[in-house]
């Protein structure tokens, strides 16, 4: 029998353990895909409503509203499974276009076989990193949605004289979006953004709604009663320490953020008359 | 079987009166319709009791963590750190199994382990610590001359704080609050989705939602329909909470007044 420190740096090396430490790698991986692609969204669609053509701008501005009405869990709940049966209808168009059931049949969603995503022949790993990348692009359509609204706000909150200067040089109106409104937008957006980056790490335990086997999964999976039938290390209901892990996890990482969010908006508002300078 | 019907079998369903077996086959557009609506009773019970105890408990941890006696502000700072710096989605789990252990470990404490009553204090907690953030920042920006006029009229204490500081911080806070408060009543959406049980299959709105994408296998009808009764529920509550701001803004010049536009930044 082990006993003490040394039962603990068994238990906490064994191989499961090790699979839910690469779990934390995920929810980083993640945050690393994540944060860019929502932002090109977010300024896709903070472009899109401000658009002279309606329609488009209709488009921006309802993404930006819808999102800000209704609760994100609905967003991911729904995206993930929205997003599996468009790609895979659309695959079943280009695939199997004789094919002349309805998609649609009672309480059934049925493609053809060669449409299936991912394929049913294809190994576990295939399996995992589509599910994976469907949660990625949920999380940066909802998350693109929030950081519109901030670069929206961002290129209005640009001093109209630098704009009507642009403009008295003679540049064209694309010059003036792309050498002097972006350039000087991201000064007054970074508040916001710097908000948004620590809701996203908070939103990551969701991903475990969305089926991936992250850290939420692994920590109820390992904390739960274990009898000494099935394991060398036997236990009773531990979830409560794993999941006080994670939340002393999150603490750290949102802690770090703040700090280094703090040190670049004092470095990016150097010289700008804005409220960054003067904290 | 008629729309109203439906609506007398899973109106109340939520919470324990009717129909008893969920719908399971040809789910009809006026079924989902019914019961995500019932389960909006939940999202609104939860919400409305999270944000009125939370406001009380709001207002004293910002006037502790604005307090210069360290024995009032540390606790404050710690309580707003660890809830505003956690996903409220792990603060539930691990509450739930704290409830657990005091289940087995303290008779009489078994009730907060239903969802009703145990995520209705993670919620009040989590809103509270939001809330109080608000407000120390709103009771730092009201303005000096104000503090130095009610120290000129001899107001000191509890007077100054009541009739001088506490208006202009409720005034300076409404916008960010009234964001905090719809980002209030979207929470509650997770409380079913994590350890807390859906006893009887009695949920929330979101709970029906994902049980009709489940058995349908169809979200483009549940989701919308869900989102639909939220941003209904968000108007109503920007409604009530411009109300107040008009209220806490009657002194002010008209200008002034019509600032309170649909606030810009919506975060939490």
């Amino acid at each position: 029998m082990l006993e003490g420190l040394t039962w603990l740096s068994c238990y906490m090396t064994t191989g499961k353990h090790l699979t839910a430490y690469w779990s934390f790698v995920t929810v980083l991986v993640l945050l690393a895909i994540t944060a860019p692609t929502a932002l090109v969204f977010g300024f896709g669609g903070a472009v899109a409503a401000r658009s002279r053509i309606a329609p488009l701008r209709w488009f921006g501005k309802g993404y930006i509203a819808v999102v800000r009405g209704v609760p994100d869990i609905a967003f991911f709940l729904f995206f993930v499974i929205a997003l599996d049966q468009a790609f895979e209808w659309m695959r079943h168009k280009a695939l199997c276009p004789d094919w002349t059931d309805p998609i649609r049949q009672g309480n059934d969603f049925v493609v053809c076989q060669a449409a299936k995503l991912p394929l049913s022949s294809s190994p576990q790993w295939v399996h995992e990193v589509y599910g994976f990348a469907l949660a990625v692009l949920t999380f940066a359509i909802v998350f693109g949605a929030f950081a519109a609204n901030v670069l929206f706000g961002a290129m209005r909150a640009v001093p109209k004289g630098q704009i009507e200067t642009a403009e008295a040089y003679g540049m064209t109106p694309r010059q003036t979006f792309w050498r002097v409104l972006v350039p000087q937008m991201w000064v007054y957006a970074l508040p916001g953004l710097s908000n948004l980056w620590m809701v996203l790490i908070k939103a990551t335990p969701l991903l475990f709604l969305l089926g991936v086997e992250d850290i939420v999964y692994w920590a109820r999976e390992l904390g739960g009663i274990k009898t000494s039938r099935f394991t060398d290390y036997p236990h009773g209901d531990w979830r409560l320490w794993y999941f006080l892990a994670l939340l002393v996890f999150y603490l750290a990482f949102t802690k770090l953020s703040e700090v280094v969010l703090a040190r670049w908006t004092k470095k990016l508002s150097h010289g700008q008359a804005t409220l960054g300078e003067m904290a | 079987m008629s729309c109203l019907q439906t609506l007398s079998d899973y109106g109340l369903r939520a919470i324990g009166y009717g129909e008893r077996i969920l719908p399971r086959e040809d789910i009809t557009l006026c079924e989902q319709f019914v019961l995500i609506g019932s389960g909006m009773i939940w999202n609104v019970y939860f919400g409305t009791l999270a944000l009125l105890s939370g406001f009380v408990l709001a207002n004293a941890v910002a006037v502790a963590k604005a307090s210069p006696n360290p024995l009032l502000r540390k606790p404050a700072e710690w309580f707003i750190l660890i809830f505003r710096g956690s996903p409220l989605f792990i603060q539930f789990f691990l509450a739930y199994f704290i409830f657990l252990r005091l289940k087995n470990g303290i008779p009489g404490t078994d009730f907060l382990t239903s969802a009703a009553a145990g995520a209705l204090v993670v919620l009040f907690l989590n809103t509270a610590a939001y809330s109080a953030e608000i407000f120390y920042g709103a009771l730092r920006s009201v303005p000096k001359g104000e503090v130095e006029a009610a120290d000129a009229y001899g107001l000191s204490g509890w007077a100054r704080f009541r009739r001088i500081l506490w208006p202009t911080q409720m005034r300076l806070a409404w916008p960010a609050y009234t964001n905090e408060a719809i980002f209030l009543f979207h929470a509650t959406t997770l409380v079913f989705f994590t350890g807390f049980p859906a006893l009887r299959q009695q949920g929330d709105a979101l709970y029906y939602a994902s049980y009709f994408a489940d058995k349908t296998f169809n979200p483009f009808v549940p989701y919308p329909i869900l989102a639909m009764y939220f941003i209904i529920l968000t108007l109503v509550i920007l409604g009530i909470f411009g109300l107040v701001n008009r209220r806490l803004n009657r002194h002010m010049p008209h200008t002034v007044q019509a600032g309170m536009r649909a606030p810009r930044a919506i975060f939490r």
